[in-house]
C-alpha cells in the first residue's frame, strides 16, 4: 500500500477541487435540488397525463361555470347563477369571519380564565382549572356536535316567536337581530368617527409626551373615550337619526328580514372558542408563572401600586414568552375551523372542497387552492404575529 | 376517512399508472376478490343488517356481479363511501365498481372519467314534510329551511326548482344523510330533500314516522345506475350485461328457485341466458353459466326489489316506473342472442 501512495496522489492532484468540503457541499446541495425538482415535474406531468387518458377535465376553466346551488350563509352576494369561482370567495369569507371572530373571543377568554386560573381565590382557581382539564381533553369535533345539537334541542321553533328585548327573535333557526337601515346622512356620522378616533390618538400622543417633559399624568383615556363617542353622536342626533332598524319578522316557516346568526356559525364559533380558550388560558398561565418573582418584588420596593406591577412589569414580560405559542393557537384554530362541515356550516372546505369539488370533480385542482388558501391565512397570521412579537421584544439597553 | 381518500386519490392521479388500468377483470380476477363501492347506509339499497352482512338492491348488484366472475358471491369487498367520496375512489381505482345510488348525468358520464352502464332504478328527488304543516307541494315551501346532503344532484335540482319559480328557500347542507335528517328531526328544517327512495328509507327511522309524509310530487329525474371507470370497454360490457342478464331473468321468468328446473328449459331465450345454449360468456371472458349463477346466487331483479325494497321490506315502496317494460314500467334489457 505505502509504495503505490505516492503514484495516486499524483494521478489524483488535478482531481483535489472534489476533496474540498466546501465544493463537495456545493455539489450535493445541487444534486439534491436537481432530485427535487425532477420528482416535482415527474409527479405533475404524470398526474396531467393520467387525468388526460382517464378522459378527467382539467385546468382552472371550471372557476367561472354557474355553480346551480345555494348557500346558507353568504357575506357577498351570490345566488345560484353565480361562478364556481364565487363560491370560493363566499367560503373563503365565511371561514375568514369564523377564524376571526373566535381568534378574538378565544383570546378575551383565555386570558380571563389563565388569570383566574393564577387568582388567590381558592374557588375560582379550582373552576378554571377543572374548566381547562375537561375542554382540553374531549376531541373538538365531539364538543362541535354536542354544541350544535344542544342548540338545535334547546332552542324554540320560530312559530313560537320567542323574542329577546329590541325585537331579537331567537329560535332553532338562528337568532334574528335587527338589521341597520342607513339613510343619506349616516355618511357624516362615519367621517365624525373617524375624525374622533384621529382626535384620540393626538390625545395619546400629546398625554404621553406632556407625561415625558413635566411628569404630570393627564387621563388621556377618558379624553380620549370622550372624543371618539360625542362627535359621532352629536352629528347623529343633529341630523335626526338617519339610521333605523328592521325587526324581523315572524313569515311562514322562518324570521324573515335582519341580520341571522345561524345555529351553525353559534355552535362552530361556541365550541372553537372553548376549546382553544383552555390552551390560550395555560399559556397565559404559563407566561406569567414565568415572569421571576425578582422582577415583582423589585416592582413593589420601587413603590408600584399592585396593578402597576402587573401593567408595567409583569405583563410585558409574560407577553414575550406567551405570544409564540399563542400564535400556534390562533393557526390552530383557523385550520380547526374546517370542521365546520360536520355541522352544516358553509366554510371553504365545505362549500368548495365538498360541494364544488364533487359537482365538477376536479379534485387535484380544487385541493391544491385550498390547501394554498390556508397555508397563505397561517402565512399571514404568523407574519403579524412575528411583527407583534418583534414589538413586544426585549430591547436592550 | 374523507381526507384520507382524497389525499389517497391524489396520490393515486399523481403515482400510478394507467397501462395497468385497461384490464380490470384480469385485475379483479387476480386479487380474488371484487372491490364494490357502496351507500354507508341507506335502507333497501345499501346497509348493514343487524348481522353485520350489507343487504340492499344496490348491494345485490354487486353479488351479480361478483357472481358472474366468481363461483363465490362473497368474494367482494364492499367500501362504504358518502356522496362526496363516491367519484374519487372510483377514479382512483381503490374500487372497480360503483354501486351507490348513483344518478346519471351528463357532466358525470362525460367529464369525469366515468362511465354509466345502466339503470337500477328509476328515482326522483322528492321532499319529506311533517304532516302538520298541511303542504301539498313543493312549492309551498317558499322560505322555508330544507336540509340535504352535500355533493348530490339534489342540491342542484332544489336550487333550479326554487329559482325557475322565482321563489326562496334556506338550504342547510350536511356531508352526511345521517346529519341531515337528524338536523331534520331536531326541527332545524321544514323539509328534507332527496331522491324519492331515501326518502321512505330515512322517514321510518324518524322518531314517529307517521306524523312525517312524502310529497307526491318528484322535481326531477334521478336515473340511478352502476359506474365503472371509462377506459376499459370489457369491463363495462361485463357490468352492464349483469345488469341485462338481471332484468331478462325477470322477465323470463326466471327465479332463485326454479333456476335448476329453468336449465331443462326448451324455450331457447332462457336456454342462451343459462349458458344451456351457445357461447355468450366468452365475450365478457366468464365461463358460459354466468348467467346462471347470478339467479342462483342473488335471484332475479325482481326478487331483490322485493326483498329489499318491496312488500317483502320495511320500505313497502311500489315497484311503479321499476316494473318490466311488460308489466307498464320502464326497465328494458336487450335480447341475448
Amino acid at each position: 500500500m505505502a509504495s503505490t501512495a505516492p503514484k495516486s496522489t499524483r494521478s489524483l492532484a488535478s482531481l483535489d477541487w472534489l476533496y474540498d468540503p466546501k465544493t463537495r457541499a456545493i455539489i450535493f446541495q445541487i444534486a439534491l435540488l436537481v432530485g427535487v425538482a425532477v420528482l416535482i415535474i415527474e409527479i405533475v406531468l404524470n398526474t396531467a397525463a393520467n387525468l388526460r387518458a382517464q378522459n378527467i377535465a382539467t385546468g382552472f376553466g371550471f372557476l367561472h361555470k354557474p355553480s346551480g346551488f345555494d348557500i346558507s350563509q353568504t357575506l357577498i352576494p351570490y345566488s345560484s347563477t353565480s361562478s364556481y369561482g364565487r363560491v370560493f370567495w363566499v367560503g373563503l369569507t365565511n371561514t375568514l369571519l369564523v377564524a376571526l371572530l373566535g381568534i378574538v373571543l378565544a383570546t378575551v377568554l383565555g386570558f380571563v380564565i389563565g388569570l383566574a386560573r393564577l387568582s388567590a381565590n381558592w374557588l375560582v382557581a379550582r373552576l378554571a382549572t377543572v374548566y381547562v382539564e375537561i375542554v382540553r381533553n374531549v376531541p373538538l369535533l365531539l364538543q362541535l356536535l354536542a354544541w350544535y345539537f344542544t342548540l338545535l334541542i334547546s332552542l324554540p321553533s320560530p312559530q313560537a316567536d320567542f323574542r329577546l328585548p329590541l325585537g331579537i327573535g331567537v329560535s332553532n333557526r338562528g337568532i334574528y337581530l335587527p338589521a341597520p337601515v342607513w339613510r343619506p346622512g349616516m355618511v357624516a356620522v362615519i367621517v365624525a368617527l373617524i375624525a374622533g378616533i384621529a382626535g384620540a390618538v393626538a390625545i395619546g400622543a400629546w398625554a404621553r409626551r406632556k407625561r415625558l417633559e413635566t411628569g404630570a399624568q393627564v387621563p388621556a383615556f377618558w379624553y380620549g373615550l370622550a372624543a371618539v363617542v360625542v362627535p359621532p353622536l352629536l352629528v347623529f342626533l343633529a341630523l335626526g337619526a338617519p339610521m333605523t332598524f328592521e325587526v324581523p319578522k315572524l313569515g311562514r316557516y322562518n324570521f324573515e328580514g335582519g341580520l341571522v346568526l345561524l345555529p351553525e356559525l353559534i355552535a362552530l364559533l361556541l365550541g372553537l372558542t372553548l376549546y382553544t380558550a383552555a390552551f390560550i388560558a395555560e399559556i397565559v398561565r404559563g407566561g406569567i408563572e414565568a415572569v421571576p418573582r425578582g422582577q415583582k418584588e423589585a416592582a413593589r420596593a420601587l413603590g408600584l401600586r399592585p396593578w402597576q406591577v402587573q401593567r408595567l412589569v409583569v405583563i410585558p414580560q409574560a407577553m414575550r414568552i406567551i405570544i409564540p405559542p399563542l400564535t400556534n393557537q390562533y393557526l390552530n384554530l383557523t385550520k380547526n375551523s374546517s370542521l365546520a362541515v360536520a355541522i352544516g356550516y358553509p366554510d371553504l372546505v365545505s362549500v368548495f372542497a365538498g360541494t364544488v369539488l364533487n359537482q365538477t370533480n376536479q379534485a387535484v385542482e380544487v385541493i391544491l387552492i385550498t390547501m394554498g388558501v390556508y397555508l397563505g391565512i397561517s402565512l399571514l397570521t404568523a407574519l403579524a404575529m412575528n411583527w407583534f412579537n418583534a414589538r413586544m421584544a426585549l430591547v436592550e439597553r | 376517512m374523507r381526507h384520507a381518500t382524497v389525499i389517497f386519490a391524489l396520490a393515486a392521479a399523481a403515482f400510478v399508472t394507467t397501462a395497468a388500468r385497461a384490464a380490470t377483470l384480469a385485475e379483479v380476477k387476480d386479487r380474488g376478490e371484487l372491490r364494490c363501492g357502496v351507500n354507508i347506509g341507506l335502507a333497501g339499497f345499501s346497509a348493514p343488517n343487524d348481522k353485520g352482512e350489507w343487504q340492499g338492491l344496490d348491494v345485490d348488484f354487486c353479488r351479480a356481479v361478483a357472481s358472474a366472475i366468481f363461483k363465490d358471491p362473497t368474494k367482494i369487498k364492499f367500501v362504504p363511501l358518502s356522496a362526496k367520496e363516491r367519484f374519487t375512489a372510483l377514479q382512483s381505482g381503490e374500487i372497480d365498481l360503483l354501486s351507490r345510488n348513483t344518478t346519471w348525468t351528463m357532466s358525470r358520464d362525460t367529464e369525469q372519467g366515468l362511465n354509466f352502464v345502466g339503470i337500477t332504478y328509476y328515482d326522483g328527488q322528492g321532499f319529506l314534510v311533517k304532516k302538520s304543516l298541511g303542504i301539498t307541494s313543493p312549492a309551498q315551501l317558499a322560505g322555508a329551511s330544507i336540509c340535504m346532503q352535500t355533493g348530490t344532484t339534489n342540491e342542484l335540482n332544489v336550487a333550479d326548482y326554487f329559482r325557475t319559480r322565482g321563489l326562496s328557500f334556506d338550504p342547510v347542507v350536511y356531508e352526511k344523510n345521517e346529519e341531515a335528517i337528524n338536523a331534520y328531526n331536531l326541527g332545524r328544517c321544514d323539509a328534507y330533500t332527496t331522491d324519492s327512495s331515501g326518502l321512505y328509507a330515512q322517514r321510518i327511522k324518524l322518531a314517529d314516522p307517521d306524523a312525517n309524509e312524502v310529497l307526491p310530487e318528484v322535481i326531477s329525474k334521478e336515473p340511478l345506475g352502476p359506474v365503472v371507470r371509462q377506459g376499459d370497454d370489457e369491463w363495462a360490457n361485463l357490468v352492464q350485461w349483469t345488469l341485462f342478464a338481471w332484468l331478462n331473468a325477470e322477465e323470463l321468468g326466471i327465479k332463485q328457485a326454479n333456476v335448476d328446473e329453468m336449465l331443462s328449459s326448451p324455450n331457447p331465450e332462457i336456454r342462451r341466458l343459462l349458458g344451456v345454449e351457445g357461447d355468450f360468456g366468452k365475450g365478457i371472458g366468464l365461463d358460459d353459466d354466468w348467467a346462471y349463477r347470478i339467479v342462483k346466487n342473488v335471484g332475479n331483479y325482481g326478487e331483490s326489489f322485493e326483498r329489499n325494497l318491496g312488500k317483502g321490506s320495511r320500505l313497502k315502496i311500489a315497484r311503479g316506473l321499476n316494473r318490466l317494460w311488460t308489466n307498464g314500467g320502464l326497465h328494458y334489457a336487450p335480447p341475448i342472442r
